[in-house]
């Protein structure tokens, strides 16, 4: 077998991406966590060093508006993306004609990911003489002014991103594909009706993949930029304007670095926190789930 | 009247159920398609797909320049230019990453593979304002070569990519690995000669993926670009939209029509070659 010295240049082949790790991520981090305790400034420099960044945001009116439609966003958006995501995917494992089309075409809208044409697309739907107000007269009902009232606003971005669920039904799919069967047949046996089926075994059967794609759609929707960037630049009266938006306007436009990394970090520890949360909470259903699955 | 059994009328219900969800999620993509093809006085005025008078005039001008430097097959190349280096550089240094991660042991293995899998739910956005300083600092931001948008790839940035191809080279049988190394072969004839070639159809997932990512990707390029000779295409539907919206709404979906087409022929070429239940790690 391989000697001592020929396996330690296995380390070799990792050598490349640690190297971007270190250069492209760490240093960045550590560099930004340094700087968000300054005023750097583009053009001007360092002039204070201290916490004001932090305190600017957790007292500023912008700032704490930004957390909280990011988080108003992300909450809404996430379970409803996953619940079309995860009903879709329930219907298309049955045997039906036609799967493979069904398949190709619920995934069709979350090729397009967070591109600008999905956005451009979603704006000519939803102006105010629109497509989607175009229907609504049609119809004869009241046509709203989606993109210059703060919460339809908000509202059709959710909208634009719950309609991209192919990535999460997809692993959803695949995780219902891989239930036995012999567990449905079981539990009709014992007098289960559909929807005691779905909680008992299907849900937690694929729990896994429900932890995976909800820290994934959150991880997803709280860095949420180009929708409300394209759609509704940050407005009406900065009813979208997300932290990630904010972010860029401080860093990009008003060339405050400081200020920007500050609420990088801040980005970072929701994302974080969150993450954590459904980690933790996902050790506790899997051990739970583990005790029951001894019966 | 037929009659049908218990278990017909559920299949039925079912399927119209699906075709119902399905007509609304295509429904907003073949708009865009039929709408194109309107003249702008008309584009909104019916919520119908077919256009009642056929006019080419978006089309037309959706390929006329904008301002002089830039149009539509000028940003598509640009695009081009990213994309291609980008992609060879991820699949050489993804496929050396992963197959270390899968295929060896070293010293401080569990710290890197935490490392690896913590950069994927690390939300990118965290890194802009970092990231474009120190490119600044280097001098690349502009650069005519795309330097900050296509280094990174040559050091396997793209963690998920990685961590999918692990996934498929654990599902190798080490004894190709171990008759390889019999027959002469070293670790890195061993990837080249053997694992790549079993490996093929998840490399194309990978090329196609890292595609469609920077096809999409628009932050990147409205920090590290600025001539807007070299904006790729998705800087240019924005710049279109700004351009155009309120006036020549036909011209703005034929260009954003151009930039969903490339996307949607890969995908069904990733169906066809590529490895299955691939398509949906990331968004």
């Amino acid at each position: 077998m391989t000697g001592h010295k020929k396996r330690r240049l296995h380390i070799l082949y990792i050598l490349p991406w640690l190297a971007g790790f270190l250069l492209f991520r760490a240093a960045p981090m550590l560099y930004s966590l340094v700087c968000g305790f300054t005023d750097f400034h583009l053009f001007r420099g360092i002039t204070e060093t201290g916490l004001m960044n932090y305190e600017r945001i957790l007292t500023g009116y912008e700032s704490l508006r930004a957390i909280w439609l990011t988080l108003k966003f992300a909450f809404l958006c996430v379970p409803l993306k996953l619940g079309a995501a995860l009903l879709t995917a329930v219907l298309l494992s049955k045997p039906v004609r036609g799967i493979r089309t069904f398949r190709t075409l619920y995934y069709l809208p979350s090729i397009l990911g967070s591109s600008v044409a999905a956005a451009v697309l979603w704006k000519a739907m939803f102006r105010d003489r629109g497509l989607i107000n175009g229907i609504l007269s049609a119809l004869h009902l009241p046509v709203v002014s989606w993109l210059s009232e703060q919460n339809p606003a908000l509202w059709v971005i959710i909208l634009l991103r719950v309609w991209e669920f192919g990535a999460p039904m997809l692993l959803f799919l695949t995780a219902l594909q891989e239930i036995p069967q012999e567990l449905y047949d079981a539990a009709t046996l014992d007098g289960a009706d559909g929807l005691r089926r779905f909680f008992r075994i299907t849900l937690p059967m694929i729990s896994p993949v429900v932890f995976y794609n909800t820290v994934l759609a959150f991880c997803a929707a709280l860095q949420e930029f180009s929708a409300p960037f394209v759609i509704t630049e940050g407005g009406p009266r900065g009813g979208t304007t997300l932290i990630s938006l904010l972010l860029y306007r401080s860093a990009f436009t008003a060339n405050e670095m400081g200020y920007a990394c500050a609420l990088a970090w801040v980005l970072f520890l929701l994302s974080a926190a969150i993450s954590a949360f459904f980690l933790l909470l996902r050790r506790k259903l899997v051990f739970f789930a583990d005790e029951e699955g001894t019966l | 009247m037929i009659h049908l059994s218990c278990s017909a009328k559920v299949r039925i219900l079912w399927f119209l159920l699906l075709t119902v969800g399905a007509a609304v999620m295509v429904y907003p993509l073949l708009w865009l398609i039929g709408a194109t093809f309107r003249s702008n006085s008309e584009l909104f005025a019916s919520a119908g797909i077919f256009p009642l008078h056929p006019v080419f005039d978006g089309w037309r001008r959706a390929f006329s320049d904008y301002g002089g430097q830039i149009n539509l097959m000028r940003a598509l190349r640009n695009t081009y230019l990213i994309v291609i280096p980008k992609v060879v550089l991820t699949l050489i240094s993804v496929t050396l990453t992963a197959y270390g991660f899968a295929r060896f042991q070293f010293r401080g293995k569990r710290l890197l593979t935490a490392l690896l899998f913590s950069t994927v739910f690390l939300p990118q956005t965290v890194l802009y304002v970092p990231q474009f300083m120190l490119f600044h600092r280097l001098g690349w931001i502009d650069s005519p070569a795309y330097l900050p948008l296509i280094v990174p790839a040559a050091f396997a940035g793209d963690a998920v990519l990685v961590i999918m191809l692990m996934q498929f080279f654990r599902g190798i049988p080490k004894a190709y690995d171990e008759a390889a190394a019999l027959d002469g072969c070293n670790s890195l004839q061993t990837l080249w000669y053997v694992l790549v070639p079993i490996l093929r159809p998840a490399l194309v997932s990978v090329s196609i993926l890292q595609l469609l990512w920077t096809f999409n990707d628009y932050m990147g390029p409205l920090l590290y670009v600025r001539t807007p000779a070299r904006y790729p295409f998705s800087v240019f539907v924005k710049l279109s939209m700004d351009a155009d919206s309120g006036f020549a709404w036909n011209r703005v979906l034929a260009v954003c029509c151009m930039a969903m087409l490339p996307q949607i022929i890969l995908y069904f070429v990733m169906q066809r070659f590529s490895a299955p239940e691939t398509g949906g790690v990331k968004e």
